[in-house]
């Protein structure tokens, strides 16, 4: 019964199987196998054509005319066949240039490139990050500025050690830098150059770009500090559930206990991690241009493990040209950096004018005690008790 | 407020001191992607 009721499943799913390809492939003996009327009519809707028929139409020397026939000049392959393999990117091409991308003479991945890099890309970043500014100024008028409640001791806990501190100025620094540099880049032909003109967007193009290249050793090499340093203490803590219940306290009178880094400077850590590591692959990948290409393979796991089909994006595509590679980096470097530009707008808000007393951490290191309690009350605890032993330790025994 | 002055130098030091490397490092585009029989410098 039940290898019968198997039968005639896998019978059901090979007539359905059979009837989906006879669907998809339409008649095209009118054109002698060229593409329709319908088919141009399906691209211009921006249905998915399956362009097979084109890619693998490139002739086949097989079949090749005698050299000394009319047809047999070009070894088996028509023009419209030998232009076909090379925007497919199937020809067998020799190049006297020796660059990694030499042999790619047709790439048709660049107008989807530019339409989203000019298009959705800058618009969506953009009001991202203005969208973040009016918020927090927002939250300012709202809640005003988050004060010690407490009354100050005049004592002071040291809360970063310089190179901690050098660590995060090196890293802030850098990265406001190639924020900036890296908006001139994206904004510089949509905005810049209406506004300025060529000649002074060309100077200042060509200042951005050594700028954004060269600074990013900064970034990455604090990057590297910064996951080191801190690492062992943006671990996930119980006390971080309660803490980002309570939205840190922010709304309310008294803060959740915390340790050194609270839930949400913990969230800030592994975005900056995380983030700033995707944009520093990617960065690389730019740098070197056509050394380091991941995205077909990046690509090729996401279909494997079924990513990208449950994402709705369907199949992707698993073959790119060189350039693609670039163009793919280049838009994934670009969206991580604005979700990261506006979450660091954020941190640096709560770290000078959100709050009294953040500054203070990076500024000197010494943090007000009574700043310490209030948002870090078990690191006090703990730096207290740290103190204490230590100081008995070192007290000479008598 | 030192420190963050050292860190921004540091920066600079590192940008100019990356391109130099990188400049001699082979990865320039005339490097990359002409054969040697084209003379750019020239």
């Amino acid at each position: 019964m039940l290898r019968a009721l198997i039968a005639l499943m896998l019978t059901l799913s090979f007539l359905s199987t059979a009837s989906a390809q006879e669907k998809a492939v339409p008649d095209r003996s009118a054109t002698g196998g060229a593409q329709t009327l319908e088919d141009i009519m399906a691209r211009q809707r921006g249905d998915d054509v399956d362009n097979s028929f084109r890619s693998d139409a490139t002739g086949n020397p097989d079949s090749a005319a005698d050299t000394a026939n009319q047809l047999g000049t070009l070894g088996g392959a028509s023009d419209p066949e030998l232009w076909r393999a090379l925007r497919f990117g199937s020809a067998d091409i020799t190049a006297s240039n020796n660059g990694p991308a030499a042999t790619t003479l047709v790439q048709d991945g660049g107008m989807k490139w530019l339409k989203f890099r000019e298009g959705p890309l800058a618009k969506y970043g953009g009001d991202l990050l203005m969208g973040t500014f009016i918020l927090l100024t927002a939250f300012y008028f709202i809640r005003g500025r988050i004060t010690i409640d407490g009354a100050k001791t005049g004592r002071t806990i040291t809360r970063f050690k310089a190179i901690e501190r050098f660590g995060h100025w090196l890293l802030a620094g850098s990265f406001i830098f190639l924020g900036i540099t890296g908006l001139i880049s994206l904004f510089g032909r949509k905005v810049l150059i209406p506004a300025f003109g060529h000649e002074a967007f060309a100077f200042l193009a060509v200042g951005s770009k050594w700028i954004h290249n060269n600074i990013s050793w900064a970034f990455m090499l604090a990057l590297a500090m910064i996951f080191v340093m801190w690492v062992i203490h943006n671990l996930p803590h119980k006390s971080d559930i309660n803490w980002l219940l309570k939205g840190g306290g922010i709304f309310s009178k008294g803060h959740p206990p915390a340790k050194k880094f609270n839930g949400g400077q913990k969230l800030i850590f592994w975005s900056v991690i995380l983030l700033g590591t995707s944009i520093s692959v990617t960065g690389l990948a730019l740098l070197f241009p056509f050394e380091i290409n991941m995205f077909a393979a990046t690509f090729a796991k996401l279909n494997a493990f079924g990513i990208s089909g449950a994402l709705g994006l369907g199949e992707l595509r698993e073959t790119l040209a060189p350039h693609e590679e670039m163009q793919y980096a280049q838009l994934w470097h670009a969206i991580v950096s604005f979700v990261l530009m506006a979450i660091i707008l954020a941190h640096i808000y709560i770290g000078t004018v959100g709050m009294e007393g953040a500054y203070d951490a990076m500024g000197s290191g010494e943090v007000e005690e009574q700043w310490a309690r209030e948002h870090h009350s078990i690191w006090v605890d703990e730096v207290m008790a740290d103190t204490q032993s230590g100081s008995t330790k070192t007290t000479p025994a008598e | 407020m030192k420190i963050m002055l050292l860190a921004f130098l540091a920066i600079a030091v590192i940008a100019v001191g990356s391109n130099l490397i990188l400049g001699q490092a082979g990865f320039s585009s005339q490097d990359r992607a002409a054969g040697p029989a084209v003379r750019l410098d020239d």
